[in-house]
Parts: C-alpha cells; structure tokens; sequence
C-alpha cells in the first residue's frame, strides 16, 4: 500500500476503535445513571418504578419533619399539593432545608412507598425552586382546577 | 448622578466597540491605512471608558448607594468593606461588567502587543475582539444594565450579598475564571483574522500560543479556587460535583487544553492547520456556553442566576452569532490554510494527535452529560438528571489513558521516532510504575483502580525525569548549564504534566483513602474517625458583623496527642435569615481533618460531619502546578521576539 494511504488507515482505525469503545461506554453509563424525576403524585399513582434510583421532590409538608431521638435518621412528607410522599433520609440535611421549601431528593422507593433517599438537595438561594418541582406543582396545580370545574358543571 | 456618568459610559463604550468592530475591517478591505491603524486607539478609548463604569459601579458599592437597585439587591450597610467590593459580581448584572471589563482588559493587551504582529494581521484581531464586545456591550446593556435606579423609593437599607459568596474565595474566583473563559476570546480572534487574512503560518502559531497558554492557566487557576471554595465553604467537603456549571467551565478548559497542545505541533510542523483553527473556534464556542447554561437557568444547577429568557434568549443568538459565523467562514475559507506536510505514525505528531482526539472525545462525554437533560425534556420524555457516576464511569479511563499518552510523547520526536527507543525507555518506566505501584496497594491493601491509577501516576513521573535527564544529559557541556538552556516553554510543560499527575494522586486517594462520618454528638461526646479522636468540647453563641452563629469546639488526638483545635459555625445571617455553615478545617499535605456542623436536633446535641479527607490538598497542589507552567509557557522568550521594528 502507498504509505500515505496505509498512515490514513492507521489513524483511521485508531479512531474508530477509541471512537466506538467510548460510545460504548458511554451508552452503558447513561443507562444506568440516569435519575429520573417524579412528582408526589405520580408516586401514589403508581407510575414510579420501585427499587430503582430516580428523584422525587416537592414542598416539605410543615410539622412532618420527625426525628429518630439517637441516630441522624429523618423522616418528612413533601406534598405537590394534592399527593403526599413520606422521604426517609439518614444524615445532615442541607443548610436552605426547611419545613414549607421545595426540595429535590434522590433515592429509591421502597416496597411500601417509602421513598429513601441517599441525598436531599435544596438549593443555595432561598429564592430558587427547582424547575421539577415549580412545574409538578403547576401541573397539581391544573389538574385540581379540572377537577373543580367537573364537579362544578354536574351541579 | 455618578450612575448615570456610569451608565453613559458604557453606551460610549458600545459605539467604540462597534467603530472598532468595523473602521479596520473596512480599512483591510480597502488598504487604507488610516482606518488600519485606527484600531489600538479605538481599544483604549472602549476599554477606558468600561473601566470608568466599573470603578463608578464600585464606589456605588462601597458608598452604599441603595437607590441603584442592583446595590440594594445584593449588598447592605453592615456587610464588611471587602465584601461590598466583590459583591459587585455577586449577581448576573454586576459579574457581566465584570465579564465585560476583562474582556476589554484582553483587548487592551493585545492592542499594546498590537506592533508585534503585521500590519495588516493585529487590526483584524482587534476588530474581531471589537465585535466580541459589542455582542458583550449590548447583552449589557439592553438586558441587564447595572445601573438601574430605585428612584423616589430609596430603601433604607440593602438586601445583603448571599452569605455563601462572603467570602474570600469569591473576591478571587470569579475574576481568576473570566480572566480565562475571556481569555480565549484573544485565541478566537486570532483564528478568525487568519480565516479572513488567508494567513496562517508558522508565526501565527507563534503569535496565539502564548495568549492561549496565559488564558489556560488562569483557567486552570479560576476552577482550581472554585474546587477548593467548594470544599470549605459549601460545608460537606466535596470538591468536584460534576454540576452543570462547573462542567461549563471544564469544557472550555478540555478544550483549550488540546488547543495549546495542536498550536504547538502548527507552530513547529505546520501540520493540524485548520483542526487548530476549528478548535480555537470551538474552546471560545464553549465558553460561551457556559455563559449561556450560567445565565439562561435552563439546567438546575446550585450556580444558577435567577433565571430569565430573555437573558438566555440574547446569549443563545449571540453563541449562534459567533458560532455559525466563524463556522461559515471556516466552512467557506478553510480549504485555503490546508497543510500539506506529512508526517510519522511514531513521530511527536502522531502522539499529539491521540492527546487532541482523546481530549475532544472527554469534551463531548461532558458536553453529553451536560446537555442530555435538556436534550431529554425537549423530546417531551421527561425530566431527568444525570449522576456523577456517568461522568466518573465514562471520564476515568478516558483521562487515564490521556496520562498514559501524555508522558510518552516528549520522549518522541518530531516526524518519527524509531519505534524501539521507545519501548526501550518505556519498558523500563512501565516495570517501575507497575512494581512500586504494587508495593503501595500491598501495604496499605487498595484495591485494583487504586493500582491502576497509581501505576499511571508513577508512570508518568518516571517518563518526565527521563524525559528531562536525557535532554540535560545529552552533548558536552555539564548538567547545571543544559538544564538552564532549556527553554522555559520545556519547564512549563514538565511542570504542567507532572501537575496533572499530582492531581491525579490526590484524586485517587481522596475517594478511595477517606474517612467521613455523619454522627450525633453533645458537647462532652467523643468519636473515632480513622485513627483520629475527637473531642466535641462545647458550643459557645458568638456575634459577627451581620450574623450570630453557634460556634463549637472540637479537639482533635492522635496517639494522644493534640492535633488540632477546630471552630465550626452555624452561622444565622439576620438580613436574609439564612443559614450557612462554615465548616473548620486542619490542612495538611497528606490528610485534612474536617468537621462541619449540620442541624441542632435537641437541646444539646447537634448532627456532626467529621471527616478525614486523605491527600485533598494535591488535588489543587497540581492545579496550582499546572497553571505555573502554564505562566512558564507563556512567557517563554521565543514569544517575545518583534517581527517588525
């Protein structure tokens, strides 16, 4: 082979091996990294997998904040206002946690729809409330409208 | 008054900016000198006049001038004088003054090396840069002035700077990383001027490379300090967390770091031609998007700016902007730059060549990561997020095999290197890294990874001082005056490589090597965390100057003997009833001890965080590392030459 052509084919060789080992890598740890997110609502649906890590969050329901009285364990509610979820967590809660905050958990959810979560994550400014949970309460929201002006028109 | 003269001067600013963007164009087309040489005055009078802005901003600040609203929002008559400067870029509209005074800073440098270049060369770059800061000067100005007043209605008093960024770390991150996000905006100018110039030869490379070198390093400097910010201040002792902001800095770095690596093979082959160009297109293209994910809230991040579309609506038409317009100039002149040297599958390009396609092929596995959340909820499939274990499972061996490579190519040569001299001095090296590599994970029983990685990191040691002993050893003269021969572009790169091995130390034995427990204690309780024994002693109530806060006190033994005494916070700041934990820290160069308070449970006892953070420091030991030889590199003689008196 003309040796300018046979260098061609090394490079290009080269780069499709390195080039397909990474898409394969990658591939495998998107799927398995992959968190997806859930309303509370959605959870009591149904329509989250269990035993699967996935994100769950919403409003922290005022006074369910329990503490277990000898370990770090925790356990709250967070609400999008028409569902609740109970979140049970071991360790320090973040800083901006607060009873009334939105917060995001990542975790799985247990046999008896507990979620458990392995990390809460509320956000660095007071003001911010993360678009998942904005949207799953604006979605609540709509839903509880419907459903008042269905109940409204069998009057 | 003053803020108005502010205001004023920046809308100056913007008419000089857009002369500048034009007037030496017009001239190059035209060979009118005049209008050539119209561009380094131009410079200085838009850089001039942001500065004024900047400084009138400042005094704002400082004088605590609440009817700009901006002042009110983000400072108070309490905060401590040094914060009340740097609250200046607390926000998005001060931090893009801020963007904007660097950018025109960059300018004003290239504009004073402006005689070094030809004449018909330094007027395009600075009008490519002028064009820069009119998109810059207008994203500003027509979204986000700073100088906007809350008048009648003068508040009392001012809504304080968010207390996570009362701090030293954000007095010097944020200006250390726009000095290199920016930075590469002089790399981008340069690459479009040659577009349009035609010229791209050896001496372009020359004259890129060391502005390109002096921006990487600041970069490297500016994620650095955020790495180490992060760590103290954010209160639970991570360092990286593959957040989407922090990867919006990482990208341009990656980036820019193959960009430093194929200007060198341009400057001395002539090879990668237009691959350079298009990669100096796209480090300034990343950056950008940084600016963009920062500024427009579409990815959940804890860096985010209160989120507003039309902010991200402006940054995503200026990306598109500068991004396709390059692009179509490169699609339309690349041909002409076309290299035509060949060069040795074994020779110094070939290897450089495998750092370019590793580093861009680690930039588009961030960039995936980044994006596909966004990706993913514009395809209606829902909203997810991507975890750090994707990017660890996918970066690691990528950037393990990259060091591998990296200490293999300085022993080669240029155009081709026999094969057998290689494997002869890399047998020797690889038997070395892999035996003493072993003998660590034996004694202190790590596992594979950890051996893996270690082996790299002496591997790579090993290559450099062979590297260097063999060039100071090689011909008559003796060591001491051979090793000053060397140039300094040779000692920043050594430095910068072994600094990446550092670092690579330090990650490793950071996550495997560590300590951290989360426990419940009362003042009086004692724990155990890796040989080391603390003692919670008590909790006092303290008074800062605009907040109160719990302060505990711990004392640290080891083998009995006192190590440390540490004071963690829980800091309540009143203006803005926030809560901030300010975590206590022993450093040490082999371990750092960590203790940060979480929340009060009872009346007594507190939720404790107590770790034992093994080799942390290294991993900004090799930041800083890199960053000097980066400096080194930058101001390496050969740059310095004039090519014209």
């Amino acid at each position: 082979m003309h040796p300018v052509r046979k260098k061609r084919l090394l490079v290009i060789t080269v780069l499709v091996l390195i080039l397909s080992a990474v898409v394969g890598l990658v591939m495998y740890a998107l799927q398995q990294n992959i968190n997806l997110f859930f309303s509370p609502s959605q959870i009591v649906m149904g329509e989250a997998p269990r035993n699967t890590n996935i994100r769950a969050g919403g409003m922290v329901v005022k006074g369910s904040v329990t503490r277990h009285s000898d370990t770090l364990a925790v356990a709250f509610d967070v609400t999008d206002f028409q569902h609740k979820v109970t979140i049970e967590y071991r360790g320090i809660l973040p800083d901006l946690f607060r009873e009334g905050q939105g917060i995001v958990a990542l975790g799985r959810l247990n046999e008896e729809g507990v979620f458990e979560a392995t990390e809460v994550l509320a956000k660095h400014d007071e003001k911010y409330m993360p678009p998942e949970v904005s949207e799953a309460l604006k979605n609540a929201q709509s839903s509880m409208d419907e459903n008042h002006a269905s109940t409204q028109s069998t009057y | 008054m003053f803020p108005e003269i502010g205001q004023f001067s920046l809308i100056l600013s913007l008419f000089f900016a857009l002369s500048l963007a034009f007037l030496p164009l017009i001239g190059y087309r035209k060979g009118n000198r005049f209008l050539l040489q119209s561009a380094q005055p131009l410079t200085f009078i838009m850089s001039a006049l942001v500065l004024v802005s900047f400084v009138i901003l400042s005094a704002s600040f400082l004088m605590d001038d609440f009817s700009v609203l901006y002042v009110s929002q983000n400072s108070n008559s309490q905060l401590p004088v040094w914060y009340k400067f740097s609250a200046l870029w607390g926000g998005h509209e001060g931090s893009l003054l801020l963007w904007v005074l660097v950018l025109s800073g960059w300018c004003s440098a290239v504009a004073i090396k402006v005689r070094t270049l030809p004449e018909d060369v330094g007027p395009v770059v600075l009008s490519v840069l002028g064009m820069i800061c009119v998109g810059f000067l207008s994203f500003l100005l027509f979204t986000s002035s700073p100088f906007a007043r809350l008048l009648p209605d003068v508040p009392a008093d001012g809504g304080d700077l968010n207390p996570l960024l009362q701090d030293f770390g954000l007095i010097v991150h944020p200006p250390v990383l726009y000095m290199g996000y920016v930075g590469f905006s002089v790399a981008f100018a340069f690459a479009v001027a040659a577009l349009i110039t035609g010229n791209l030869n050896a001496s372009w490379a020359r004259w890129v490379r060391p502005w390109t070198a002096a921006a990487w390093a600041f970069l490297t400097l500016g994620i650095t300090l955020g790495s180490w910010w992060a760590y103290y201040e954010l209160g639970w002792g991570g360092w990286w967390f593959w957040d989407p902001v922090e990867n919006a800095s990482f990208m341009p770095w990656l980036a820019g770091t193959a960009l430093l690596h194929s200007l060198a093979v341009t400057e001395k082959r002539g090879v990668f031609k237009s691959w350079t160009v298009l990669l100096a297109i796209f480090t300034f293209s990343l950056s950008l998007l940084g600016a963009f994910l920062v500024r427009s809230g579409v990815l959940t991040s804890v860096h985010s700016f209160a989120a507003d579309p039309t902010r991200g609506m402006f940054i995503l038409a200026l990306l598109v902007v500068f991004v396709g317009g390059s692009l179509l100039l490169y699609a339309i002149r690349a041909a002409e730059v076309r290299s035509s040297v060949s060069f040795g599958a074994t020779g110094r390009e070939a290897w450089l060549l495998l750092n370019n396609i590793l580093l861009t092929v680690l930039t588009l596995t961030v960039l995936l990561g980044t994006l596909y959340p966004l990706i993913f909820d514009a395809l209606g499939l829902g909203k997810i997020s991507v975890g750090a274990p994707y990017f660890n499972s996918v970066f690691t061996p990528i950037a393990l095999l990259l060091i591998v490579f990296m200490a293999v190519g300085p022993l080669s040569k240029w155009h081709h290197t026999p094969f057998n001299v290689i494997f002869k001095v890399c047998s020797v090296a690889a038997v070395v890294a892999v035996l003493s590599a072993g003998l660590v994970v034996y004694c202190y029983e790590f596992g594979f990874t950890v051996w893996l990685s270690l082996a790299v990191a002496f591997w790579g040691v090993c290559l450099s001082f062979t590297d260097w002993f063999g060039k100071v050893s090689a011909g008559a003269k003796g060591i001491i005056p051979r090793a000053r021969q060397l140039p300094r572009n040779y000692y920043g790169m050594l430095l910068a490589h072994l600094g990446m091995v550092v670092t690579l130390v330090g990650i490793v034995l950071v996550s495997v090597n560590s300590q951290e427990s989360m426990l419940r204690l009362s003042p009086g309780d004692r724990a155990r965390v890796a040989g080391y024994e603390f003692h919670f002693d008590q909790m006092e109530q303290v008074k800062g100057p605009n907040y109160v806060a719990s302060k505990g006190q711990f004392t640290a033994y080891y083998a009995n003997k006192v190590v440390a005494v540490l004071h963690p916070e829980k800091r309540f700041f009143t203006t803005r009833q926030q809560v901030m934990t300010e975590a206590a820290l022993d450093a040490g160069f082999t371990r750092d001890l960590y203790v940060s308070l979480g929340e009060r449970l009872d009346d007594s006892a507190w939720g404790v965080r107590i770790y034992v953070k093994s080799f942390v420091r290294w991993i900004w030991l090799g930041g800083l590392m890199m960053m000097a030889g980066g400096l080194l590199a930058a101001l390496d003689k050969r740059y310095r030459k004039r090519t014209r008196g």
